[in-house]
């Protein structure tokens, strides 16, 4: 099932306003308004503020799905996840470079950089996901010349015993590149304390959404996408006392009330859906406990490995504990089984494949997925996205439909997902 | 002067001939008992596998022609009743309804695959594609990581990588096939494939006379064929012996393609197959010759100094995995383009965007911006597809060819006394 349009309608989020960074008493609330307030800010103004109290460190944008960030950290830079235009801009000069036959993602993204919103970046980094984005990265350099943009190849070949080794030379690679632009060297213990770093922001982005998992009634996936989002454009540290803080206050809040279908949202793995459909999910009775959005802040499923190498530790961790992605090559046993973990792990009731209009990766990966699913009796429900759709209420509508179907049927079903759903 | 022609459509009757010789040693294979290995068209490592007898079939070419000869849409649309969306890459969807549909193809029974090489040079969905073809086959896929040409600087270490891949193929292969590795024979191969290598190029090349007695576009990808399915054999050498000596003799004789070559220009991007010979018409009615083209380039950039070497086995075959058109850098390819223009004497660029393929399409209408606002190159900007009939809209192709010449011709007539050239 296939649900698209365009359409004029009013942003989700209103323009940005810095609020202070959090404290260690903050508010739940109060957290979550300033992450609204960060999340998704299309001209980069905590990523300028942050220019002007680090003078001479490079901002570097990376495209998703995965990048090594910690390179970037290591040369004193801020690492700045990007996630397109998200709805919230027009498209006027993009469309003349890129066609219309195109991800929203990639085009929204030339877009922001066409309009000057790029401006407090001193590089980009694409990494070898897709076609069209690899294609976007060949139009970065044409049109942006003073920007550093470097295409990382990560290797694909797992079965290979020199993968590892290729992959450790083509980060010391971009390293090389990061380190010539901010002239300065990373030190074994810059790559060391970066590492590090990034082990525990993931291990605070697992813990919350194990907590979505055990408690969803604690934390909606809207609220959980915004906290998350805002660390596209905060120092990791900050991000992750952020985090810490949140995953304190949020056993202690008041559950929502509990009558949705556990669902597993997933496809949206690089362009982000509209919140509108994250909202339109939950409102249609879906109680999303696992999904795929944002999925660089968790991309590595295990600790990297601290001391030593750390070059090579980073590459080891890629090509050993990567996440199962329609951007990396898998066979069909392994992706399917991956999506069935992900559905015993959270106990979901049925999935939600929201794939990206045009995305290749995804809508070839949705097809297998799917049969895996139906082979196993997970009932599942697809559709397209794009970043600046307008109407909702066909995807309501389906939503809904799918959603009555598992509350009337889902009983019979032979998977033990419900006997998990809480009261 | 020369004498009569000996080689008029000699290279087309072979190529017609060898094809179906192929395609027939291919849809018996099974029975007989040969294995057979599905491999890619850009980049692809048939030398490697010829030297273990493999017989080579080639997705690609299955939906090319079930383009040429109008059967796609049937397939395709099979393939997105099983899901596939119509907005991915319709070769894939040709070919995989094609196998739902019994692998009955207008060219030939598709043999069962008993290995899938997935070379992922210049193109990501290859991988995609594979990935299908080992659920529905149950074949075994071995997966070749080929780096995207991005950097100068990456270039050593990424053919070193190559390299290692190909010495465990080596080892896989002999596990499917149970034969010893025989690395006389590949060099035996190599040699072939270079030899067929030298005399394509030469043909190529032939186009910067004027007339061209070549067109390296609408011709070419007929002349190439043999190149990318045959490569390493013997029948492949003998086939550009043959064509160069037509070409040879189109030259003797002062004659090209055309009746007259009134434009000559570079094509960038693939044809639409389901719509080939309309397409070719609407350029031909203005005397318009293809002296270049990129996706002649597709299976190697053998015009600009790739060659397989019979005394650097893997690290050819490296480097030919590595060189073909789609898999370099957008910055190399514009440079490739404006070269064409340049050592090919062209009038204009033409792009055909076509919407499967965004490995060839994204960055196109960037470049069309680069040559015709910043280089002052006429360029023409048509866009349909190569695999999907649906996305040919004839008229109004004819409508932007039709007002590109008559504009190229109104700027000739205006600058005639500057040498007639637009
Ligand atoms: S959304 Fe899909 S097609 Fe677009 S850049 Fe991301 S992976 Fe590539
Ligand atoms: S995207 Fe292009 S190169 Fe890749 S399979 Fe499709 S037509 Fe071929």
């Amino acid at each position: 099932m296939t649900v698209h349009g365009r359409g004029n309608r009013p942003p989700v989020v209103t323009e940005p306003t810095l609020g202070p960074p959090v404290s260690p008493d903050a508010t739940l609330d109060g957290i979550l308004e300033r992450c609204r307030s960060l999340a998704g800010d299309p001209s980069l103004e905590a990523v300028s503020r942050w220019k002007g109290e680090h003078p001479g460190a490079l901002a570097i944008g990376l495209f998703p799905v995965y990048a090594p960030a910690e390179l970037v950290e290591a040369v004193g830079g801020l690492p700045v996840p990007l996630r397109g235009g998200g709805g919230r801009i027009e498209l006027e000069r993009a469309d003349a470079r890129m066609q219309s036959f195109v991800c929203s993602i990639t085009r929204s993204t030339l877009e922001l950089g066409l309009s000057g919103r790029l401006a407090a970046l001193d590089g980009v980094i694409f990494p070898s996901i897709c076609d069209a984005a690899r294609n976007l990265s060949g139009i970065f350099r044409r049109n942006f010349p003073s920007l550093l943009v470097e295409y990382l190849h990560l290797p694909s070949n797992a079965a290979s015993r020199v993968a590892v080794d290729y992959g450790r030379g083509e980060f010391s690679r971009l390293l090389g590149k990061l380190e010539a632009r901010a002239g300065r060297r990373a030190t074994e213990e810059d790559l060391a304390r970066a590492i590090v770093a990034g082990n525990e922001h993931r291990d605070l982005v697992r813990r919350l959404y194990a907590l979505r998992r055990e408690d969803p009634g604690r934390i909606s996936s809207l609220e959980s996408w915004v906290l998350l989002r805002a660390g596209d454009v905060l120092p990791r540290g900050e991000h992750a006392a952020t985090l810490r803080r949140a995953l304190d206050l949020l056993p202690r809040r008041a559950t929502r009330p509990r009558d949705r279908i556990r669902v597993l949202l997933h496809g949206a793995f690089c362009e982000q859906p509209p919140l509108e459909l994250l909202a339109t999910l939950e409102e249609a009775g879906c109680e999303v406990v696992g999904d795929d959005l944002l999925l660089g802040t968790r991309w590595l499923r295990a600790p990297v490995r601290a001391g030593g190498d750390p070059l090579g530790a980073l590459a080891e961790a890629y090509l050993r504990d990567s996440t199962p992605s329609a951007v990396r090559h898998g066979t069909t046993e392994s992706k399917g089984e991956a999506i069935l973990e992900a559905v015993s792990r959270c106990r979901a009731d049925g999935v939600v494949f929201a794939t990206a209009k045009f995305c290749e990766p995804g809508l070839f990966d949705l097809v297998l997925e799917k049969r895996v699913l139906d082979r196993a009796g997970v009932p599942s429900l697809a559709f397209e996205f794009e970043e600046r759709m307008g109407a909702f209420e066909s995807i309501r509508t389906q939503v809904e439909t799918f959603v009555e179907s598992l509350l009337l049927f889902g009983g019979e079903r032979p998977v033990p997902e419900r006997a998990g759903r809480r009261p | 002067m020369s004498g009569p022609f000996r080689f008029q459509n000699a290279g087309r009757t072979l190529q017609k001939e060898l094809l179906s010789q192929w395609y027939g040693e291919l849809s018996s294979a099974n029975e007989e008992g040969v294995p057979v290995a599905y491999l890619f068209i850009s980049g692809n490592v048939a030398e490697l596998l010829r030297a273990f007898d493999f017989r080579l079939g080639y997705p690609e070419v299955n939906s090319l022609q079930c383009g040429i000869k109008k059967a796609a849409g049937p397939f395709i649309l099979k393939a997105e009743d099983a899901g596939y969306s119509s907005d991915v890459c319709g070769y894939v969807k040709n070919d995989l309804g094609l196998l739902a549909s019994g692998g009955k193809a207008p060219f030939g029974n598709l043999p069962r695959p008993d290995l899938l090489l997935c070379t992922y040079s210049g193109c990501t969905t290859y991988v995609k594609w594979f990935e299908a073809l080992a659920e529905a086959t149950g074949a075994p896929l071995v997966f070749l990581d080929v780096p995207y040409h991005r950097d100068p600087d990456a270039f050593a270490s990424d053919r070193a990588y190559v390299v290692s891949q190909l010495e465990e193929l080596i080892g896989v292969c002999e596990k499917i096939t149970g034969k010893k590795f025989d690395e006389t024979k590949l060099r035996g191969i190599l040699d072939r494939s270079r030899r067929a290598e030298e005399a394509w190029t030469r043909i190529l090349e032939s186009a910067r006379r004027r007339p061209s007695p070549f067109d390296a576009f609408f011709e070419a990808v007929f002349f190439m064929a043999p190149l990318y399915v045959l490569r390493g054999t013997e029948a492949c050498v003998r086939f550009y012996e043959t064509a160069l000596a037509e070409i040879e003799e189109r030259i003797a004789h002062g004659i090209g393609p055309l009746p007259e070559e009134r434009f000559r220009v570079v094509v960038e991007g693939p044809p639409p197959w389901p719509h080939f010979r309309a397409f070719g018409e609407l350029f031909r009615r203005w005397g318009v010759c293809a002296v270049a083209s990129t996706y002649s380039k597709v299976g190697g950039l053998f015009d600009q100094g790739v060659r397989h070497d019979p005394d650097r086995p893997l690290e050819s075959i490296a480097e030919h995995a590595i060189h073909c058109y789609t898999n370099w850098n957008l910055g190399l390819r514009r440079d490739l383009l404006e070269r064409y223009v340049r050592d090919y004497s062209a009038d204009a660029l033409v792009i055909h965007s076509v919407k499967s393929c965004r490995s060839f399409s994204v960055g196109q209408a960037d470049a069309r911006e680069a040559f015709s606002h910043e280089k002052g190159i006429p360029t023409l900007f048509l866009e349909s597809d190569l695999a999907d009939p649906r996305y040919f809209s004839e008229a109004q192709m004819r409508n932007r060819i039709d007002a590109f010449f008559e504009a190229l011709t109104h700027r000739r007539l205006a600058g005639a006394g500057a040498g007639g050239k637009p």
